[in-house]
């Protein structure tokens, strides 16, 4: 990947997370990138290409979108990849400039989920024979709950300290959904969604958009830009959509994609766990937290929960992992997710993430994973590594 | 027999190319798995080329399940996917068949609670509507 054009993100903007019925996708969609493109200083009509991910926002969000700031007769392209939606539209921007087709794009996410739903998990296909189990996505990860517990002697204390963790990154973070604090006690007590996974051990139905400016690393001092603002680098990135999880059973396991794309990114890269400060990962279910930090190489295989138990993954511990309060806390509205986590990782290397600030971040990890699926481990998994 | 299927309010698969023969075998209260003619292994999900690494083929043959093996893991749920599981708590689990595959069904004929990996389990019909029969699994006694 040698010959690669270098892309740099040079400006970000965010949406607060939470439930916003009245405000449609292309509302939340065009605040945040008139957001990001003021603060890369940059004109907008420099744009050359625009991504958008969304999975429930119906025909031509991008389009209807970008149309209300004043973009148009560009090519817009509107992406879907579960919950990788808005990392798969990073992924696609990141590639029209690192294949040297464009020199300026946009990619953002968005979704408002109230509009849609109230509460629940996610609508799955019907037809899908696990569905007609009864089989549902907090079920699939509950499953997984349930076999990791048993193989490594983990209780659901554990997974309810992971939301306790999560909670108190979020209490700090301005744009999160759930900014109060919460107890094992409460987490534990809470109604069982599936068990081991409690209602809060779940993440939450929400609205939310968030985007970003991207160039080619040779066209940083060509555009007109706002040169104060540091820009942050792609060291590595990668897109996978899941393989079958084995040829002989299910195992409901997205970890081996996670493995798989996060092993292309860090060779991408050049660099390994070890080399990583703070990382934003696709907690959608307090399980995920630990078998994700061990297919990224954060932890030995069954050790995910040491880094819980000893504290080492809070915001000022070894690796940060999920500063945001992550998709339990921050949010999870679905397409705006993998921009919000890769937001979150810039604004911290840029050292503005005032109140909860991670000491001195240089390189920082984003990962996604877009619908467990349970004849394959996950639909979409997008792994991108970005430093200063 | 139109009645039935008004009766079922849950979802309900459809039948693909791959999984037509499966779900022939449900009806007949039969669990068929597909079997790779050229490795000679059976595999499941059924799906159109063969998964083995070693072999492109697509020529299977379905074969007859033991229809025993054990819970790999599971959980309850107190929330279904959709409107009509409300109130319900039942059990989704992966089987590890005695054949060497895992299969996604629900542990039914028991307390919810009292399931356990590892727990011995065995095949039981349900027919759900006129095309449609699950493969389910109870504890075996």
């Amino acid at each position: 990947m040698a010959s690669l054009r270098d892309v740099y993100i040079i400006g970000v903007g965010q949406h607060p997370c939470g439930k916003f019925p009245t405000k449609a996708a292309h509302v939340l969609g065009r605040e945040v990138t008139w957001a990001a493109i003021k603060d890369a200083g940059i004109h907008p009509r420099d744009i050359e290409i625009a991504f958008c991910g969304h999975v429930y926002q119906g025909m031509g969000v991008g389009q209807r979108t970008l149309k209300d700031i004043g973009i148009v007769g560009q090519p817009v392209i509107n992406v879907e990849g579960a919950c990788g939606s808005g990392t798969l539209s990073f992924w696609e921007a990141w590639r029209s400039i690192a294949y040297g087709q464009n020199n300026l794009a946009l990619a953002w996410g968005v979704e408002n989920l109230s509009k849609i739903m109230s509460g629940g998990p996610l609508p799955l296909e019907e037809d899908d024979i696990e569905v007609a189990l009864g089989m549902s996505m907090p079920g699939l990860y509950a499953m997984r709950a349930r076999r990791y517990m048993d193989e490594y002697g983990v209780s659901a204390e554990t997974l309810a300290k992971v939301v306790v963790k999560s909670r108190k990154h979020a209490a700090m973070n301005p744009i999160a959904q759930f900014r109060k604090e919460t107890t094992v006690e409460q987490v534990m007590a809470d109604p069982m969604i599936a068990d081991p996974l409690t209602r809060s051990m779940c993440c939450p139905i929400g609205d939310s958009a968030a985007a970003t400016v991207l160039v080619g690393g040779d066209m940083l001092n060509k555009i007109k830009r706002d040169k104060d603002r540091l820009p942050i680098k792609v060291l590595g990135i990668a897109a996978q959509s899941g393989g079958y999880s084995s040829a002989t059973g299910l195992t409901c396991d997205p970890s081996e994609n996670v493995t798989r794309t996060s092993g292309m990114a860090y060779e991408h890269a050049g660099l390994g766990p070890k080399d990583i400060d703070i990382a934003e990962i696709h907690d959608a279910f307090a399980i995920a937290e630990l078998i994700v930090a061990e297919a990224l190489g954060f932890a030995k295989k069954g050790e995910g929960a040491t880094l819980i138990e000893e504290e080492k993954s809070n915001y000022d511990g070894d690796i940060a992992i999920n500063p945001s309060g992550g998709l339990l806390s921050r949010g999870h509205p679905v397409g705006a997710t993998g921009i919000l986590q890769t937001v979150e990782i810039v604004n911290q290397l840029r050292g503005e993430a005032t109140g909860y600030q991670v000491p001195n971040p240089k390189i920082g990890l984003i990962e996604t994973m877009g619908g467990a699926q349970p004849a394959m481990d996950g639909i979409t998994c997008v792994v991108s590594i970005l430093g200063k | 027999m139109s009645e039935e299927k008004i009766e079922y309010q849950k979802p309900l698969p459809d039948f693909r190319p791959e999984t037509k023969p499966f779900w022939d075998g449900t009806k007949q209260h039969k669990l068929l798995l597909p079997k790779c003619k050229e490795t000679g292994k059976v595999f499941f999900y059924p799906r159109a080329i063969s998964p083995f690494p070693e072999s492109v083929n697509r020529d299977f043959e379905w074969v007859e399940s033991t229809g025993k093996g054990k819970v790999w893991t599971y959980s309850v749920h107190y929330m279904g996917p959709t409107r009509a599981y409300k109130g319900e708590v039942y059990v989704v689990a992966l089987i590890e068949l005695h054949d060497g595959v895992k299969m996604m069904s629900n542990i039914v004929e028991c307390d919810p609670e009292s399931v356990t990996i590892g727990m011995e389990v065995e095949v039981v019909f349900e027919d759900a509507t006129e095309e449609v029969t699950f493969a389910k699994f109870k504890p075996v006694k």
